[in-house]
C-alpha cells in the first residue's frame, strides 16, 4: 500500500465558552484524541449522531481551524497554521446544504474558478475558462450551465457543482461533511456514484462524513464511530457491519431502518440523553447510557486499542455476536 | 460519464431574469410606480434645470416684487409662480433648487454609503473587541439627535452647502454601518464563506467579493429612502440658515428667506415647500416599493 495521505495523530479540539458576563470560562470537548490513517483512493467514513464532533473534526482537516492539539499531516507533509495557504491545494471540502455552499450572486464558471483564481495566480484567464469547462463534463454538467446561476439548478446539480469546485485544485483529499444527505434518495445514489467514479479515476481519498449507515456501507473501505468527540470504534467496512464490539456501534446499526419488514429486527433502545460536551461523563463517556457498564466504566476512560478492529471499551461485545437485525 | 449526464433531469424552464422580475414586483406597488415618475421628473428637472427655466434664478425684477402667480391677480404668465421679495423668478428658482436638492442627495448617500459600507464590512468581519468599539461609536453618533448633531458639526465646519452635505452624511453613516453589520453577520456563517476560506480566499476577498454582493438589497433600500433625509435635512439646514447661503435657491433656504411673507404672499413660502414635501413622498414611495421587491420574503409567489 502507498504512503499515507492523510494521519492524524491524537486530533483533540476544545472550544472556550463564556458563561454569563460573570461566569469562568467552560471548555466544549468537541473533539478528544482522534487518530487516523488514510491512504489515496479509499475513503474512511466518520458516523455518530450530531455534536459528536464529525463536523468540527471537518473543520480541522480542512484547515478552518487549528485544533488543540495533536498532529496532523497531509500527503506527508506536517500542517501547521502558517503553512495552511500552500497545503490549501491538498484538501478540499463538499458540504451537506447544496443551497448554501454556493454563492448566489456568482455565476457557475466564476464558482469553479474561484480557488485558481486564488491559488494559481499565473494562470490565464482563457486557461482558467478551459479547466472550469472541462470540470463541469466530469462532474456530468453541460457547457451551456457555465453561465447560469446556482438558483437555476436542482439539489443534485448543485452537489456536482460543489464537487467540481472541490476538485478544481486537483486535491489529494476530499473531506465530504454528508455530501447527499440533504438530497433526495434518487439523487443521492447519482451523486454517490459520481463520487465513487471520481475516486477511481483520480485516486482520490475521501473522508466522508455522515449519520447515514446505509449509504456508509455502500462507500466506505474504513469506518470510526464516533460518540461524543471520542472516537469508540475504527475498522474496515467489513468487520464493522459483521460484528461491532462497541455497545454504542451496535445501538446505532440497530437503529437503521431495514428494508425487510419480514426480518425480526431487535432495536436497542438507548436510555437517557446524549450528556452535554460541556460536561463528559467521566471514565467511558457512553458509560451513563451503556447496559453493560461497570463500575470501571464510570471511573476510568477505556482507550481505543491497538487492533485492526480497534474499539474503546473494556468489555466489548464478542466477536461472533449475531448482527443485530 | 455520459450516462450519467443523460440521467440529469432537465432544469426547470429557465428564470426570468433578475430586472424582469425586479420589475415584475415593483410594479404591483402602484404607489412605488408613481413615485418611481416623479422622482424620474425630477431628475429630469434637476438636469435640464438652466434649459427649461424662463429666467435667470438670481436676477432681480425690481418692478416685479412680491408678484402672485399668474391665476391670481396681479400675476402674469412671465412669472408663473409670482416672485419674491427681490424680484426673482420663483419658478426658476424651484427649477434649479432641484438641482441643489439631488446634488445634495446623491453626494450624501454615497458618502454615507459608501463609508458606512466598509466600516459594516470591516465590524462584521474584526475581532470582537473592534467590532465592540465600532458599534459603541455608532450607537452614540445615533445616540444624538440627528438634525442637532448636523447643525453642531455645521457651527464648527461653517455653514456652507458643502459642510452641511458632511454633516449629514456622518448622520447618516451609522445607519448603513449597523445593517451592513447585520447582515455580514448573517452571510458569513454560510456555507459558501467557508468553502472560499477553504479555497484560500484572503480576508478583503471575502469581504468585498464573496460577502458584499449577497448583502447588498437592505442597502439599495436604505440608500433610496436616506437620499429623501438627506434632501430634507439639507433643506432643514438651509432654513436655519447654516447650509446653502442666500442667494443660493435652495428650497430650505428659500423658505427661510421667506418666513416674513407668509402672511402676506404665500406663493413664496408654499412653492418651496411643495416641492420638498413632492420630492421626499415620491422618493419614500419609491423606496418602499423596492423593499417588497428586492426583499423575497415578502413576495408572494
Amino acid at each position: 500500500m502507498s504512503a499515507p495521505v492523510l494521519v492524524a495523530e491524537g486530533l483533540t479540539k476544545h472550544y472556550p465558552v463564556k458563561s454569563g458576563l460573570f461566569g469562568g470560562t467552560q471548555l466544549v470537548r468537541a473533539l478528544n484524541d482522534v487518530s487516523f490513517t488514510l491512504t489515496a483512493g479509499r475513503t474512511l467514513a466518520v458516523v455518530g449522531e450530531s455534536g459528536c464532533g464529525k463536523s468540527t473534526l471537518a473543520r480541522m482537516l480542512t484547515m478552518i481551524e487549528a485544533p488543540t492539539a495533536g498532529r496532523l499531516s497531509i500527503g506527508g507533509e506536517e500542517v501547521t497554521p502558517d503553512r495552511w495557504s500552500e497545503m490549501r491545494n491538498k484538501v478540499q471540502i463538499v458540504f451537506q446544504d447544496p443551497y448554501g455552499s454556493l454563492n448566489p450572486r456568482h455565476r457557475v464558471g466564476a464558482i469553479l474558478e474561484e480557488p485558481l483564481k486564488i491559488n494559481r495566480p499565473d494562470m490565464s484567464a482563457d486557461e482558467r475558462t478551459a479547466r472550469a469547462r472541462e470540470m463541469l463534463a466530469q462532474v456530468g454538467l453541460r457547457p451551456e450551465h457555465y453561465d447560469r446561476y446556482p438558483h437555476m439548478f436542482s439539489g443534485g446539480q448543485r452537489q456536482r457543482i460543489a464537487v467540481g469546485r472541490a476538485l478544481m485544485l486537483d486535491p489529494k483529499l476530499l473531506v465530504l461533511d454528508e455530501p447527499v444527505s440533504a438530497l433526495d434518495l434518487s439523487i443521492q445514489s447519482q451523486i454517490l456514484n459520481l463520487l465513487l467514479d471520481l475516486q477511481e479515476r483520480l485516486g482520490l481519498a475521501y473522508v466522508f462524513i455522515s449519520h447515514d449507515l446505509s449509504v456508509v456501507r455502500h462507500v466506505a473501505d474504513e469506518v470510526i464511530v464516533m460518540y461524543l468527540g471520542h472516537s469508540v470504534e475504527y475498522a474496515s467496512k467489513e468487520a464493522l457491519f459483521d460484528a461491532q464490539r462497541h455497545p454504542y456501534t451496535k445501538a446505532l446499526l440497530s437503529a437503521t431502518p431495514r428494508a425487510d419488514p419480514g426480518q425480526h429486527s431487535q432495536r436497542i433502545r438507548l436510555s437517557g440523553e446524549l450528556p452535554s460536551p460541556l460536561n463528559i461523563p467521566a471514565g467511558c463517556p457512553f458509560s451513563p447510557r451503556c447496559w453493560l457498564a461497570q463500575d470501571r466504566c464510570r471511573t476510568e476512560r477505556p482507550h481505543l486499542s491497538d487492533e485492526s478492529h480497534a474499539h474503546a471499551c473494556f468489555f466489548p461485545l464478542e466477536a461472533e455476536a449475531p448482527v443485530s437485525a | 460519464m455520459t450516462e450519467l449526464t443523460q440521467d440529469i433531469p432537465e432544469i426547470t424552464p429557465e428564470r426570468p431574469g433578475r430586472l424582469r422580475e425586479f420589475w415584475y414586483y415593483f410594479r404591483e406597488n402602484r404607489g412605488a410606480v408613481f413615485g418611481l415618475w416623479v422622482f424620474a421628473a425630477f431628475l429630469l428637472i434637476a438636469i435640464f434645470a438652466p434649459l427649461i427655466a424662463p429666467h435667470d434664478p438670481s436676477a432681480q425684477y425690481r418692478e416685479h416684487l412680491l408678484q402672485p402667480p399668474f391665476w391670481q391677480d396681479g400675476g402674469t404668465l412671465t412669472f408663473a409662480l409670482g416672485t419674491d421679495a427681490v424680484g426673482r423668478d420663483m419658478l426658476s428658482r424651484l427649477l434649479h433648487g432641484a438641482r441643489y436638492s439631488f446634488f445634495v442627495g446623491l453626494v450624501v448617500v454615497v458618502v454615507a454609503a459608501g463609508g458606512g459600507i466598509t466600516v459594516g464590512l470591516l465590524s462584521g468581519f474584526a475581532p470582537r473587541w473592534l467590532d465592540t468599539i465600532i458599534m459603541r461609536v455608532m450607537d452614540v453618533i445615533l445616540a444624538f439627535p440627528s438634525l442637532l448633531l448636523a447643525l453642531v458639526l455645521v457651527a464648527i465646519l461653517g455653514p456652507t452647502l458643502l459642510n452641511a452635505m458632511i454633516a449629514i452624511a456622518i448622520v447618516l453613516q451609522p445607519h448603513y454601518v449597523r445593517l451592513t453589520r447585520a447582515s455580514v453577520l448573517a452571510e458569513r456563517s454560510k456555507d459558501y464563506v467557508t468553502s472560499a476560506r477553504v479555497a484560500g480566499a484572503r480576508l478583503p476577498r471575502l469581504m468585498f467579493v464573496t460577502v458584499l454582493p449577497n448583502c447588498l438589497a437592505p442597502i439599495i433600500v436604505q440608500a433610496a429612502l436616506s437620499f429623501s433625509t438627506a434632501i430634507l435635512d439639507a433643506a432643514a439646514l438651509g432654513f436655519l440658515g447654516m447650509g446653502a447661503q442666500p442667494p443660493t435657491p435652495e428650497w430650505g433656504t428659500m423658505l427661510a428667506e421667506a418666513r416674513e411673507f407668509i402672511l402676506r404672499a404665500w406663493w413664496v413660502v408654499t412653492f418651496p415647500g411643495l416641492a420638498i414635501l413632492i420630492t421626499v413622498l415620491s422618493i419614500n414611495l419609491m423606496g418602499d416599493g423596492l423593499r417588497d421587491a428586492l426583499d423575497p420574503k415578502l413576495r408572494r409567489s
